[in-house]
């Protein structure tokens, strides 16, 4: 049986669906093989490479990863720190040790730190198998959240709004001159000089979110913030300064490393090779 | 449903469909922009809302599973729904027993693995019932829960069979179901795997005629499929 | 939740909300009739991306004793869980039970439906009218798209048929609709600091300091009012949140076609 690709890139796939036939294709993660079919594990668009078929998703629910810099919400003040929402199934908790800089006395009142309801960037630096998840506020550009609002987007747009180095978020925060901080988690931060400003920028990223799937997005993205904003725009080149991670290595990293913080780790992060089926796929 | 006494005689459909056909299907999705996955499912006169929220916080927390997540299904008729009565908001037996049946015929297809200790929520709401609700819940849920991202091996295609008199037919609606007395089979179908997740009887059906109506509904249930799959990718269409 | 309102004034007092409309502005309302045909009336209402569907069934029974001569209305409402994380399944808690009751005021209180004209005969057979509204999406201000499914539900309704001993043929509707003297809009106004707004987002709702519901008839004449909120008002605040909240009904008439 000759190898055939059913699905060209860019197509949207829904479960179930033949994507390709023939062994001589590698189904990535959201792929499944059967037999000589391989069809799609979810909802998502094909990109293909080679011989291997990848599917990109598009929609679904964030999962903590090691490293990830997220916007949490503080729920619960504890003992010795905090309890927050992380927007995935699992709260994390800041420790004491973790929390800030200062020295916090034993006896200090938590909740001048951090108090319910306010929002925080953190960074995660545990995730055990049991999804107990452990988060810093130490660390550059970690800090609490003020004077802004919060946007939410599927986590799975994040790559998108975020662009090829950077040059997405960077263009919608010249264009609007506001200050757009983006958690791995879909949960982002505008805060602008005025609300019309903020207003524009969740107008662009709400924008982004939903023509995530759509080639040329760089293109319409400048023409609508021209519009938006009445102001020419210029679209980035080359790297702005490293706050963000390239948005595609990070997507492909992200694939070869041992899952999450419980995993086997002898491989170390980073490993070069094919992008494995990490267990869990089927 | 009312016990006849005397044996109506259905030799035609009443609605004027052909024994196979089934009636006009309206699938949707995003209609609860709130939920992390949502769709209606249209089937003559049936109407189904499914909204999948999850997987999010469990909560008891004795019902956790550290293994996996769980699915929870929530089926519900809109008190104003049904051609009689208006019928008692809350639970019922019969709504719980759905509950659960439309949890089986959807589990199939999931893997909740990557999400110990938490659950996936599926609320089925129904403002307009006219026979094969549980079927249109769950060929709703399906397409809600693809809509919500999670993985997926394949959707849920479900309808109900029926048999009268020997004849086979698709899809009853409430006046076969209720009134003519045909017997009600609920069926629901996974197509990569060939196999069926729900299904239920209630009449006489000689086992031979069981057969056949199983097979027929394999191939109804493609046109359906199709109709799913492409609901479910209408929205990034519009873009384009 | 401090923080929140601090920056959802700093929106108001520049005259604007976080979706951009004024102060004063709803969201695009629509309203679809007829949308369960099994019900003897429907409507389903979205006011922006808020979705609220009301339906209505009726049935025969015997009058109360102390009311012979009148027939029943009954008003239920369910915050579903499908459309918000923030409801729980089970029996309705204080929030349905009060969306219930200010709506079940306003279409009682101003004589929407005239209860005697459901009796058909004294002391034995009445037409009892249940409305039960169901929410589909919450995106804030389901008060007002409550209420307005459910007056919509009740101009779309029909009697059934029935027959002397007072069974009712469901699948049979009359050509008779309901008769309603008036239908009373809702409309609910927030204070929060010193701005008053109309149609809520859910951030808004979270930022009040009080909030005021008012139900008008067709002839501008208060129904209904029901205050809500942690804050108290003077006078002066009561009296220009009526003014918005009259304003608006007259607007949100227009939007029923029936």
């Amino acid at each position: 049986m000759t190898d055939t690709l059913h699905a060209k890139e860019r197509d949207i796939v829904v479960p179930g669906e033949i994507v390709a036939e023939g062994l001589g294709f590698l189904p990535s993660k959201g792929l499944y093989r059967e037999g000589e079919k391989i069809r799609a594990g979810r909802m998502g668009m094909i990109a293909v490479e080679g011989k291997v078929v990848k599917l990109i998703p598009l929609s679904g629910a964030y999962l903590p990863k090691l490293n990830d810099k997220v916007i949490c919400k503080v729920i619960d003040v504890l003992m010795t720190g905090w309890r927050v929402e992380t927007r995935s199934p699992y709260s994390a908790v800041l420790g004491l040790k973790d929390a800030t800089t200062e020295f916090v006395p034993r006896s200090a009142d938590l909740t001048q730190y951090y108090a319910l309801g306010e929002y925080i960037l953190c960074k995660i630096i545990q995730v055990t198998s049991q999804k107990l998840i452990d988060i810093t506020m130490k660390g550059p550009g970690l800090r609490k959240l003020k004077n802004g609002r919060l946007v939410e987007v599927n986590p799975h747009k994040v790559p998108r709004i975020i662009g090829k180095d950077g040059s997405m978020v960077l263009m919608m925060k010249n264009a609007t001159g506001c200050t757009i901080t983006v958690g791995q988690n879909g949960w982002i931060w505008v805060e602008g000089p005025a609300p019309e400003a903020e207003m524009q920028a969740v107008a662009a990223i709400k924008k982004v979110e939903e023509d995530a799937h759509l080639p040329g997005l760089t293109e319409k993205m400048k023409e609508f913030l021209e519009k938006l904003t009445g102001k020419p725009v210029e679209i980035p080149q080359g790297l702005p300064p490293m706050q963000e991670e390239p948005a595609y290595e990070r997507e492909e990293r992200r694939e070869r490393r041992p899952y999450g913080g419980g995993g086997d780790t002898r491989h170390g992060p980073g490993r070069r090779g094919p992008p494995r089926n990490t267990p869990g796929d089927n | 449903m009312a016990a006849k006494a005397v044996k109506i005689e259905y030799k035609k459909r009443s609605d004027g469909r052909s024994w196979e056909e089934l009636r006009p299907i309206e699938a949707k999705t995003g209609i609860v922009p709130r939920a992390d996955g949502s769709a209606s499912f249209k089937i003559g006169h049936t109407l189904a809302y499914a909204a999948v929220y999850g997987p999010r916080d469990l909560h008891p927390k004795f019902m956790q599973n550290p293994e996996t997540g769980i699915l929870r299904c929530r089926y519900n008729m809109m008190p104003f729904s049904g051609h009689g009565e208006r019928v008692r908001p809350g639970t019922s037996r019969r709504s719980q027993e759905i509950s659960m049946l439309m949890s089986k015929a959807l589990l199939p297809v999931l893997d909740l693995k990557d999400y110990p200790n938490s659950v996936v929520d599926v609320f089925v709401e129904l403002p307009e019932t006219d026979a094969g609700t549980r079927c249109a819940g769950i060929s709703a849920a399906a397409m809600a829960l693809a809509d919500a991202g999670l993985a997926m091996k394949d959707l849920v295609v479900s309808f109900s069979m029926g048999y009268y008199d020997g004849q086979i037919m698709c899809d009853l609606s409430g006046y076969e179901d209720c009134d003519v007395g045909v017997s009600d089979i609920p069926v629901a179908y996974i197509p990569s795997m060939d196999k069926f997740s729900l299904l239920q009887l209630d009449g006489e059906v000689p086992k031979e005629d069981l057969i056949k109506i199983l097979q027929l509904a394999k191939k109804k249930a493609l046109d359906m499929y199709k109709v799913q799959q492409e609901s479910l990718k209408a929205k990034y269409r519009q873009g384009e | 939740m401090k923080m929140t309102k601090e920056h959802v004034l700093k929106y108001l007092t520049s005259g604007t909300r976080y979706d951009g409309r004024k102060n004063d502005e709803y969201r695009e309302v629509k309203i679809e009739y007829g949308v369960s045909h099994a019900a003897e009336g429907s409507a389903r209402v979205s006011i922006g991306e808020t979705v609220v569907i009301a339906g209505v069934k009726m049935g025969l029974e015997k009058p109360y004793p102390d009311t012979p001569m009148q027939g029943n209305l009954m008003i239920n409402a369910e915050l579903t869980p499908m459309s918000s994380p923030l409801f729980e399944t089970g029996p309705p808690r204080e929030q349905a039970i009060e969306l219930s009751r200010v709506i079940d005021r306003s279409i009682r209180e101003s004589k929407a439906i005239e209860l005697t004209k459901l009796c058909i005969k004294e002391g034995e057979q009445a037409w009892s009218v249940m409305v039960d509204i169901v929410t589909v999406n919450d995106a804030g201000n389901l008060f007002d798209a409550a209420a307005l499914a459910a007056i919509a539900a009740l101009q779309d309704t029909a009697y059934p048929e029935h027959d002397a001993e007072g069974n009712v043929n469901y699948s049979k509707k009359t050509k008779e609709k309901l008769p309603l003297a008036q239908t009373p809009i809702e409309v609910t106004v927030l204070k929060i600091g010193d701005h008053i707004i109309a149609d809520p987002l859910p951030e808004e709702e979270e930022a009040l300091d009080a909030r005021l519901t008012v139900a008008v008839n067709d002839k501008n004449v208060i129904c209904a009012m029901q205050k809500g909120g942690d804050m108290p008002l003077s006078i002066d605040e009561i009296s220009a949140m009526v003014d918005l909240a009259m304003a608006k009904a007259k607007e949100l008439r227009k939007k029923l076609t029936r």
